[in-house]
């Protein structure tokens, strides 16, 4: 279940944090990011810690570095231990040798903590070539071996190339052999599978756990999932606004959590128990798809143009106050067939049907009294709100374009905000006044405010910590209780599919794979790729908000379980 | 690569025919009889007449248009009306200093402005930053001709190390070439220092924020190296294109420079042209300055291709 076989109690410890105190800047009333931290990671053990965003387990790792911004945050108090080196009181210099041979980091995204313009090759290669005097052909077994070591295909070909023509997993796994090559005896992992898909992260995970084992080092994990802490820890740290809420053995956190804080972000994980299902509706169908389809044509000046099918022959109905979800990963065109629902992009085949007409081929002008009837909730709330509009104003522009007086539109504007749990107020800020989870319920009252029929939710709570997604998702179910809504929900996260979901797509490839009733696909899939899905869920044996591993019997997860 | 190159040199095509039409339209569109604009106001009828025929004033434009490209493609650009010799002969005579200038800025330019650049993103913040930014404002505000004097009388006056004026061919030796284009570089490279220093530093900062230079870092790299490396590498686009940019802009833009160090160049050429109405000079004038403008372009977007593998045509 864990590789809690190989860390024992005894084995050394390779990094002691001791009362570490960070501040922004060096003045004593300053505030403090980081507030008394302490944890110890011995050799062989994975150290687990989680955290909201804010909490300071980013930070505490980046200390441990010595990579934080030089004079912005600074170690006010404590002192850090790395295998029996003071890492505050190091030079510059000596902190340089450290990395990559004594300690090593991996980041969350593969996409851009590689060089773009260096081969990955050679970007291994510097390691060496910084920390050992090896010559150039050594440097290259070694570099080719190591590939190998993270089960990298191919590796004379991928050590000539370039970090875009590498998938984002293989990509992460250069980065896991660019810290492993030296050995260190600390590797910090930075939510290191956040940004893959399930399957892939799945892979990553047990690639690290493989490593870990195979060469005896310590493992510095941080996440925000508990998923993937159920999945890899051997003790957990809990951190909450800089602070240690919580620290313990695995099993102990996870059973027994003994602080409200831990209980609580326990308690927000969605279940992959697909929820009760609501009986069947006979309400008017409002949103039907029939054979939508999307190509990307690519021109080439010699030889024949390359065509991408990034959505085939997808057909789904949604009806009146029910919840559709398309659950697939990267690339497997959910958010192709969304927005072509919503006309964002045009499909090159097939029927969009709203409330029983065909708006896939209208025109621009003809769309426009249909376009109020389906509105849209991006994945990422920072991005999608204009920054120098108020918060009203962007409300009430869409009213407004259909013509509602704008004092009318304002008001009405209040009463959305209102609806969606935000101070009265908040109407004449702006957005970056407001975190992350309200600028989200900001961006749903906005696609409310011209009473669609129907609500697209695109990946909307995947940006939000599980606390705050646990309220978002709240928030939609009641939306949807009071105002009749159909929701088209956009997800690659199983578990929020499982909580909010009457009927479920799943896609692949830009093709449907399968789709039924969400407790029928979530419990009892019959394709091997959903199966591959649900298997590749972190945590799925562990039913987290009732603090118990899942009973597999009622589950039926598991293959041969049924 | 090899298609893309072809269909970015095919595209050159018609922006250089929209420009000999312009350049064409130029003369016989503006009011008045061409002929007698060329011949200036004291001309005799027997002249006109002569400068019509020669001219083919009296066939229809487009047969005037398309004998007119023809002959520029045979690299005819027609007979200065001032001083009666081939146009092509004039620029020939005078593009060796604009040219020597050009580079020599671009080069001077570079070698100042990227170093500056880098060190001020590397020290954001600090004193340093502040003062290359202060001098990239001074660079920018203060006129060319300031500059030109200012130098002149240093350099020149008070220093006796270089001389006031002229040119001599870099064919005459390098040291007398050197000591004459010194003062013109310095001059002439104020500016775009100033521009690419910015540009640099903008750039910089911006990749010195990139998740992989805390990759970088993180390898134990050494400071140097993670500059070098991996940041001014990811910065070059936007700093080659803005180079690139500057050197069109030179070539067309030295004509202060040529004046105050009183250089034969052809920024000199062109105004003088233009206050002699010298017709065929100018029209010469303005397809070469479009010429290198598509010219270095292209050369810029190849550019692009050998400074970041993910840029492909």
């Amino acid at each position: 279940m864990t590789a809690s076989t190989t860390a024992t109690s005894s084995a050394p410890v390779v990094l002691d944090v001791n009362d570490l105190v960070i501040s922004i800047g060096s003045k004593p009333d300053a505030h403090r990011i980081i507030d008394g931290v302490s944890l110890q990671v011995r050799q062989g053990e994975t150290l687990c810690v989680v955290g909201e965003s804010g909490s300071g387990k980013s930070v505490t790792s980046l200390t441990v570095m010595g990579l934080l911004p030089k004079k912005v945050l600074v170690p006010t108090r404590g002192k850090i231990t790395l295998a029996g080196e003071d890492i505050l009181a190091a030079s510059d210099r000596r902190l340089r040798q450290l990395r990559a041979t004594t300690m090593a980091m991996i980041f969350q995204e593969p996409m851009t903590a590689l060089n773009p313009v260096v081969p990955v090759g050679k970007q291994i290669d510097e390691v060496l070539r910084a920390h050992t005097n090896l010559d150039a052909r050594t440097r290259r077994e070694r570099i080719l071996a190591m590939m190998e070591q993270v089960r990298l295909p191919d590796v004379t070909r991928i050590f000539k190339s370039y970090p875009h023509q590498l998938s984002g997993g293989q990509r992460q796994r250069i980065m896991i052999a660019m810290a492993l090559v030296l050995e260190p005896k600390l590797l910090i992992a930075d939510e290191p599978t956040t940004a893959l898909d399930v399957t892939t992260q799945k892979q990553i995970l047990s690639l690290i756990r493989d490593l870990q084992r195979d060469h005896g080092t310590a493992v510095l994990f941080i996440t925000h999932d508990m998923g993937v802490v159920a999945e890899i820890a051997d003790r957990v740290v809990v951190m909450r606004k800089g602070k240690v809420v919580e620290t313990g053995a695995l099993d102990d956190v996870l059973r027994a959590p003994t602080m409200e804080y831990t209980r609580n972000l326990l308690s927000s994980v969605p279940s992959l128990i697909p929820r009760a299902a609501r009986p069947a509706s006979s309400e008017p169908i409002v949103l039907e798809t029939e054979s939508l389809g999307k190509v990307y044509r690519q021109r080439s000046t010699f030889g024949a143009a390359r065509e991408v099918a990034a959505a085939q022959n997808v057909t789904l109905t949604l009806r009146k106050g029910r919840t559709l979800g398309i659950v697939g990963e990267s690339g497997s065109g959910k958010s192709t067939v969304a927005r072509c629902i919503v006309r964002l992009i045009d499909p090159t085949s097939g029927e969009v049907r709203l409330a029983g007409q065909d708006i896939s081929t209208l025109s621009r002008p003809a769309l426009r009294p249909h376009r109020k009837r389906i509105q849209i909730v991006f994945q990422d709330p920072y991005r999608s709100l204009n920054p120098r509009v108020t918060v009203g104003e962007t409300i009430a522009e869409g009213p407004v374009n259909y013509g509602v007086p704008h004092a009318e539109a304002i008001k009405r504007a209040g009463e959305l905000l209102e609806l969606v749990d935000l101070p009265a107020d908040a109407i004449t800020r702006y957005p970056h006044q407001f975190s992350g989870g309200q600028r989200q319920r900001i961006a749903i009252a906005r696609a409310l405010a011209l009473d669609p029929d129907v609500l697209v939710a695109d990946e909307a709570v995947s940006a939000l910590d599980v606390s705050v997604q646990a309220q978002v998702l709240d928030l939609l179910d009641e939306i949807q209780t009071r105002l009749g809504i159909a929701l088209l929900f956009i997800t690659h996260d199983l578990r929020v599919a499982a909580q909010i979901c009457d009927e479920v797509v799943v896609m692949q490839h830009g093709r449907v794979v399968e789709q039924g009733p969400a407790g029928e696909i979530l419990t009892n899939p019959q394709q091997a790729y959903t199966k591959q899905l649900l298997e590749a869920a972190p945590g799925r044996h562990w039913d987290f908000a009732n603090f118990r591993p899942v009973n597999v019997q009622s589950t039926l997860a598991s293959p041969g379980a049924v | 690569m090899l298609g893309y190159l072809i269909r970015r040199i095919l595209a050159a095509i018609p922006v250089m025919g929209v420009v000999a039409l312009f350049v064409f339209l130029l003369l016989r569109l503006t009011p008045g009889d061409p002929a007698a604009i060329l011949a200036g106001d004291n001309a005799t009828p027997e002249q006109l007449d002569r400068i019509r025929t020669s001219l083919g004033l009296n066939e229809p434009l487009y047969t005037q248009f398309f004998t007119w490209i023809g002959k520029l493609l045979h690299g005819d650009f027609g007979v200065s009306l001032i001083s009666n010799v081939p146009v092509i002969t004039m620029i020939g005579n005078r593009i060796e200093p604009t040219i020597a200038i050009a580079l020599s800025t671009i080069i001077f330019t570079v070698i100042v402005a990227v170093p500056l650049g880098v060190i001020a993103a590397w020290k954001h913040g600090t004193w340093i930053d502040r003062f290359v930014m202060a001098l990239s404002v001074i660079g920018f505000s203060v006129p060319v001709f300031v500059i030109g004097y200012v130098l002149i009388q240093v350099f020149a006056i008070d220093l006796r190390w270089l001389p006031v004026q002229g040119y001599r061919s870099f064919a005459r030796g390098f040291g007398p070439f050197f000591e004459r284009i010194a003062l013109p570089t310095l001059t002439l490279s104020f500016i775009y220092i100033a521009l690419i220093a910015r540009m640099t530093r903008a750039a910089m900062l911006d990749v010195l924020d990139e998740d992989y230079i805390r990759t970088a870092r993180a390898k134990g790299i050494a400071e140097r190296g993670v500059l070098l490396r991996h940041a001014l590498r990811n910065a070059a686009v936007p700093v080659i294109t803005v180079i690139g940019t500057g050197f069109a802009l030179l070539i067309s833009g030295v004509v202060v420079t040529e004046t105050v160090f009183n250089l034969p160049g052809i920024g000199r050429l062109t105004v003088d042209a233009v206050l002699a109405r010298d017709y065929p000079v100018i029209q010469a004038m303005i397809l070469l300055t479009s010429g290198i403008y598509v010219g270095v372009n292209l050369l810029i977007d190849l550019s692009y291709t050998l400074l970041d593998p993910r840029i492909r045509y």
